[in-house]
């Protein structure tokens, strides 16, 4: 076949011709993958809610309740076990080192911090992504089991009991900003009389003012 | 030449990372570890190939006043489809590599392909060069991934080789980008003398 | 204040180039000349941020409107192909001295990945359009800086006895290496001046 001559009609032509194609091609293409990239992203949040508030028999992630507290809003879902209330799992976004810093955090019906889930972050690569783990059961800096209805959750530089994490101050300070506000949150939603969980002041946790240093080796 | 000659001019010949030195943008941005490296690279690949291949098939009927618009639309259509396909099967991978799949778009290694091999050959070579080009694109970051996450971090595809506390953060940290790719050349320049 | 902490944060924490790994190419390829720097970083200034304006007002009239938004990859690299291209027949007819300084850059424009990077991450952080302006630009100012210095290194490298297998692009990366790690010394800075501007 002859090559096509640089006309202006075959230019317009093939121009026009193959931004057609290529548009329709991706419409059909984003038909098709529309309802996985949906069950996908739900099916990782489902995921997360059955780590961090294991034994549900509901689904959390279909009916989400949202809080507020301090004009900030959060998203609570709620886990039952054969109606009963077992515990929730709250989503908590606080400003990490290198951007926002996205946790869910599971409580138990005492509010007691059962597991949690790091779900987004910008943090630096191998010094604050260690978040991931660092404050899980066993790990260094466990925070499982711990209740920031008693005492709010801090750093022990800042005089608190949960080691932060090596050379990443600022990282572990906003978690555990995250996690109490997610406490608060928690405290806050909707609840029936069966749950023992009761309305009380919110513990506002504020990051200390000293925060400004830099991360650094020490 | 044969198609098994054009598939290894990409990987060692014209490699593109080490010798033609195209790509650097997602060479040096999505490897801190060797799996990103090699989850970026077969995306590349996925999309050289492709657009390689459509650019040979159509290319009689692309007038070469208005050829790279064209070409530029055949790779942003299949960087597109690979990033709803990467969304729906596999969101954790997408999720790292972000910004880096669309970018794929200005990879110069896609139109500088098009042009210096699609629009000359038929399909069949067409399809080696990509595979070649897009192996070789795959091979260096995989290489340049592994060496940052094993000087950073003590690991190599996440096995640890050595322990954590003798890593140098530093490599996977952006300078360690820099610096590893530089070193890496350096290697290849001296062992292509030999 | 807001705008000054995104000005700042743009050049020196998250510079574009030396942390974000954008617009590699040009900045390896055209930082041989301190004063062929200088051109490039004011090409790229000029068509990012009118790059962003454009783009912005397609992805919300255009995109948004229609349900397109999966169009958003092919249908911004078009936009800025065609405003490149737009840019220089303009240029050449209004001002020829200002074609005489940015001409031969704009051409390498359109495969810059920082301008197809920048769009698409104004519109990813939802930003509005003054603030997606005011990014992009101080973003284009801090490609401008390091594409300078780095330039100035290389001049002067260009004196020194190096080996052999490291010569050119080899001790180029090393070099660009270094100036990331003192790029580096700015992290945080951006931390202590929203706790400053009472914004954090």
């Amino acid at each position: 076949m002859k090559k096509l001559e640089s006309s202006l009609k075959n230019m317009a032509l093939a121009l026009t011709g193959f931004s057609v194609v290529a548009g329709g091609l991706l419409g059909w293409v984003n038909d098709v993958t529309a309802g996985p990239i949906a069950e996908a992203n739900a099916k990782t949040l489902s995921d997360a809610i059955a780590v961090v508030v294991p034994g549900f028999d509901n689904n959390p992630a279909e009916a989400p309740e949202t809080v507020d507290v301090n004009g900030v809003s959060y998203t609570v879902y709620k886990a039952t076990k054969g109606g009963e209330f077992i515990g929730a799992a709250v989503q908590s976004t606080s400003n990490g080192f290198g951007g926002p810093l996205t946790v869910l955090v599971g409580f138990d019906a005492d509010g007691n911090i059962i597991d949690y889930s790091l779900l987004s972050h910008a943090e630096t690569p191998g010094l604050g992504s260690k978040a991931a783990d660092w404050f899980k059961k066993g790990a260094k800096g466990d925070i499982t089991g711990k209740n920031p209805g008693e005492t709010p959750l801090t750093v022990s530089k800042d005089g608190g009991q949960i080691d932060a994490i090596t050379a990443s101050t600022i990282t572990s300070r906003a978690f555990l900003l995250a996690v109490n506000n997610a406490y608060a949150a928690y405290k806050n939603q909707h609840v029936d009389g069966a749950s023992g969980a009761t309305q009380q002041a919110t513990p506002k946790v504020e990051v200390p003012s000293d925060s400004i240093n830099v991360e650094t080796n020490n | 030449m044969n198609n098994f000659k054009v598939l290894m001019n990409g990987v060692v010949k014209e490699n593109p990372t080490f010798v033609l030195l195209l790509g650097m943008c997602p060479t040096l941005g999505t490897t801190s570890s060797a799996i990103n490296g090699m989850g970026m690279g077969l995306a590349t690949m996925f999309v050289l190939i492709c657009s390689n291949v459509v650019i040979s098939l159509i290319k009689n009927l692309v007038p070469d006043m208005v050829r790279i618009p064209i070409f530029v639309v055949v790779i942003a259509s299949f960087v597109t489809l690979l990033q709803m396909v990467m969304q729906a099967y596999v969101p954790a991978l997408y999720a790292t590599l972000g910004l880096f799949i669309p970018l794929i778009v200005v990879n110069c290694i896609l139109l500088g392909r098009a042009e210096a091999f699609a629009a000359k050959n038929g399909p069949l070579p067409s399809f080696f060069d990509g595979l070649g080009m897009g192996l070789g694109f795959t091979i260096a970051l995989t290489l340049l991934g592994a060496v940052r996450e094993f000087l950073g971090t003590g690991k190599i595809f996440s096995i640890t080789i050595m322990p954590e506390q003798y890593g140098m953060l530093i490599f996977v940290l952006a300078p360690g980008a820099f610096i590893v790719l530089g070193y890496l050349i350096a290697i290849v320049n001296r062992l292509k003398k030999a | 204040m807001e705008y000054i902490l995104i000005f700042i944060t743009a050049i020196f924490v998250n510079n574009i180039v030396l942390s974000q790994f954008l617009g590699i190419c040009p900045f390896l390829g055209v930082s041989k000349k301190v004063e062929t720097a200088m051109g490039m970083g004011a090409a790229v200034a000029f068509v990012l941020t009118l790059a962003t304006i454009v783009t912005y007002v397609i992805q919300k009239f255009v995109l948004d409107a229609f349900g397109l938004s999966y169009l958003q990859t092919i249908a911004f690299i078009l936009v800025i192909a065609a405003l490149v291209q737009m840019v220089e027949i303009i240029l050449k007819k209004v001002s020829p001295a200002l074609y005489q300084a940015l001409g031969v850059f704009l051409p390498l424009i359109t495969t810059n990945c920082c301008i197809l990077g920048v769009t698409i991450l104004v519109i990813q952080k939802d930003y509005d359009l003054l603030t997606g302006v005011i990014y992009a630009f101080s973003t284009a100012l801090g490609f401008a800086l390091a594409l300078i210095v780095f330039a100035g290194i290389r001049e002067q490298l260009s004196l020194v006895n190096i080996p052999k297998g490291m010569r050119g692009m080899s001790i180029a990366l090393v070099t660009a290496g270094l100036l990331a790690m003192a790029f580096m010394g700015f992290s945080g800075v951006d931390k202590g001046l929203s706790v400053l501007f009472g914004l954090g």
